[in-house]
Order: structure tokens, then sequence, then C-alpha cells
């Protein structure tokens, strides 16, 4: 029986085939041009065979595509089966965990997006956990989900414990000191339906996308290191070490899998993995604050890591 | 392939060709102009190479969009917040 099978399960591009193909084949041992459905009443046992076949048939190319090019899900699948995770990890954020979390129901309220949102707090001894709980009980369990971990342990790891208690089919990553706006986020999810991007990242640096709280040194250093980065690794996307991403949740589990670096790097390396593996990215241009208040300081030694992974990643990938 | 593989081939493939034609490799009869500007060339791209770097990235730093209204708009959004968030029994 032919049916459209859930769109859960990357498997192979047989939703995607539109029925009337699948009449044709069938047409040829079957009476007229009634589609498979019918034939399920008329006990056709030619029809079920012939779906049979051609479900193999289906799966074969799929298989046969190559494992560089990841099969997508169809781009027709109803937007109210999506559901939006968003992982905030969290460090010493008391002061804005509630002002990030009052935003981002705005957003998804505001355009009627089904979400949660997953704070995973490293043991802030700020006291984030307690505001968490009270956020918790002021916009419900169902939405807001804690879970904590005992001490610093990176952010890695800090998303792959996010992932595991994500219900959601896409995952959303961003900073939760408010240099992120979570009005952008509806945009992240118009683009991924336009294009069905494997991943949608925000940019900096392109369109009007931009940043406020740097100074004029501040601009040259990232400009100037982004410019070694495109030269040196083609990735394909103008911002790599942003943060704020909207990713399918299984193309994530795979990137963090392969990743192994940390801090900006971490962030540098998924895209050029994800480039690897053939996923595609989508760009939407966002406004950076880089603290409302006071300035934003770049040390001589976060420059020298950077350096360092990025000439790692360009050797080895 | 790796991308320093493929620039170390790439300059490989320059640099050979360049000496090829220097050091008159091939048998080819070149004019005295040709060969006046093959010997510096190398120094000359790189020269220009730099150039267009700094060219490039003073371009993007005086083009980079400040996003003046980014932080206007969150900072009332913040004392909307706070506002909001105390009403609902939040103690900050």
């Amino acid at each position: 029986m032919v049916k459209n099978t859930g769109c859960s399960s990357r498997g192979p591009g047989f939703n995607s085939v539109p029925t009337w193909q699948l009449t044709t084949i069938c047409n040829s041992s079957s009476k007229g041009s009634s589609d498979l459905l019918a034939s399920k009443n008329t006990k056709h046992t030619c029809g079920i065979q012939t779906s049979i076949y051609i479900k193999s048939k289906i799966s074969s190319t799929g298989a046969s595509r190559g494992g560089a090019a990841s099969p997508r899900p169809p781009q027709g699948r109803s937007s109210r089966q999506d559901k939006y995770s968003v992982l905030l990890p969290t460090y010493n954020e008391h002061e804005n965990l509630p002002l990030i979390m009052w935003l981002l129901v705005k957003s998804f309220s505001e355009s009627a997006i089904n979400y949660e949102i997953i704070i995973i707090d490293d043991g802030s001894p700020d006291g984030t956990r307690e505001v968490a709980e009270q956020l918790e009980k002021i916009y419900g369990s169902d939405r807001i989900l804690l879970r904590p971990r005992e001490k610093k342990l990176g952010l890695g790891t800090a998303y792959i414990h996010g992932i595991k208690h994500a219900t959601g089919n896409y995952v959303i990553i961003m900073d939760a000191d408010l240099s992120h706006h979570p009005k952008f986020i509806p945009e992240f999810i118009r683009k991924q339906k336009e294009g069905n991007f494997d991943i949608v990242s925000g940019t900096r640096y392109k369109g009007n996308g931009g940043v406020y709280g740097w100074d004029l040194k501040r601009k040259i250093i990232s400009r100037g290191a982004n410019f070694i980065t495109q030269i040196l690794l083609r990735p394909g996307a103008s911002d790599l070490t942003g943060s704020f991403k909207l990713y399918r949740k299984e193309v994530l589990q795979k990137l963090i899998e392969k990743c192994v670096s940390k801090g900006y790097v971490f962030q540098m390396e998924m895209i050029v993995r994800a480039r690897q593996l053939n996923y595609t990215i989508g760009e939407v241009p966002i406004s950076f604050v880089d603290r409302v208040y006071g300035e934003s300081k770049l040390g001589g030694n976060e420059i020298v890591s950077f350096l360092k992974g990025l000439l790692t990643l360009f050797a080895t990938t | 392939m790796l991308k320093l593989t493929q620039w170390l081939w790439g300059l490989g493939l320059l640099d050979s060709a360049w000496a090829a034609l220097t050091m008159g490799a091939l048998d080819l009869e070149l004019s005295f102009p040709c060969q006046e500007v093959l010997w510096p060339l190398p120094a000359y791209l790189l020269v220009s190479a730099g150039c267009y770097a700094l060219g490039i990235v003073g371009y993007s730093v005086a083009t980079f969009h400040d996003c003046e209204d980014a932080v206007r708009e969150l900072q009332s959004q913040i004392l909307e917040a706070q506002a909001d968030l105390t009403r609902n029994g939040l103690c900050f």
C-alpha cells in the first residue's frame, strides 16, 4: 500500500516522488488510470506488488546516490509538525536569563511557533539555576526544560547534553547574554523553509548584519580574521565564528560527533565539517549587540588560539 | 583533498612554471621585455596580493554596520521585560 510515511526518518526520497509517477508505472499492469489507493479497495494484487517494487527501486536509487550527499526531508512537510528546541548553555547569567527568556517567549508566541527552551546551566555560583526554576514556574515546564550540570564542562558537551533532552526536530543554538536577539529566530525558520537548508547561520558580516559595541581595533581584528579564514578555508559561509544558528537535530548530532576543537574554533569547525558532509547552509543577517553596557575586550590569548585553530583546520580538512 | 594540499599543489605548479620559463628550460626564445617582466613576477604578485588584502579588509571595516537601533530596541525591551516579569512574580 503506498503511504506517505512520516518525514521523521531521513530515509530515501520515497515520499518526494509524486503520486502520478507511481500510477504510470502501475498502469501497465492495472486497469485504467486508477491510482494505487483505489487498487487497495479492488484487492488488485498487482498494485500492491508494484508498490513494493517502486519502494525498493527508490530505496536502491537513494542508496546509490552515495554517502556524500545526505538525503533531505521533502519541503512539503506541514509546519505544524515542526518543533524548535532552543539550547541555552548558561554560566553566571542570573541577570540576563529572565530577559532572554521573555524575548524568546515573545518572539515564538508572536509567530505561533511550537517551541521548547532547554537551559543547560553548568553549576553557576550566582543563582542562575534558581532564576531558571522561577521561570519554569511562570512559563510552564512543557516550554522550559531545566537540564543543569554540576560544573563547567564546555560548550560541545552542553549541546550533546541538550540534544539528548530535545524533543523538537530543529535545534537553535544561541548565546544567553543578550548578544543574540530572538527576533531573528522566525527569520531563520523562514529561511530554512525557503531553501530546505540543513543549517541556517546568523551572519554579522553580510547584508545588513552588524555589530554594536566594537571599537575600531576590534573591528579590524574581526574583519582581518574573517578574511584570512575565507582565503584559507573557502567555507561558503560569511560568518564562521558566530554561534547563532538553526540546525536540523540530526545534523547537529552528526557534526558534534565529528568536531574536536574548543571555543571559537569549535564553531568554525562545525561549519567546515558541514561543508565536507555536503550539508546546505543558509545565511540570515543578524545584529550582534556585544554588551549593552560597557566595553568588550578581545585578549591576545584568544587571537593566538584562533590562529592555531585556523591553521589546524587548514591542515586537516 | 586537504586545503593545505590544494595550496601546495597550486603554488608548486605556478613556481615550477615560472622557474621553467626563467631558466630557459623549455627552450623558448622569449623576447627581452618578456624576460624582464617574468623575473620579478612572483614578488610583484605577492605585493599586489598584500595590497588587495589590505584593501578588502579596509573596505569591509569601513562598511561594518553599527547597529544603533538594535541597542535602543533592546534597552527598551529590557525595561518592558523587567516590568512584565516582576508582575508575574519573578524576584530579580
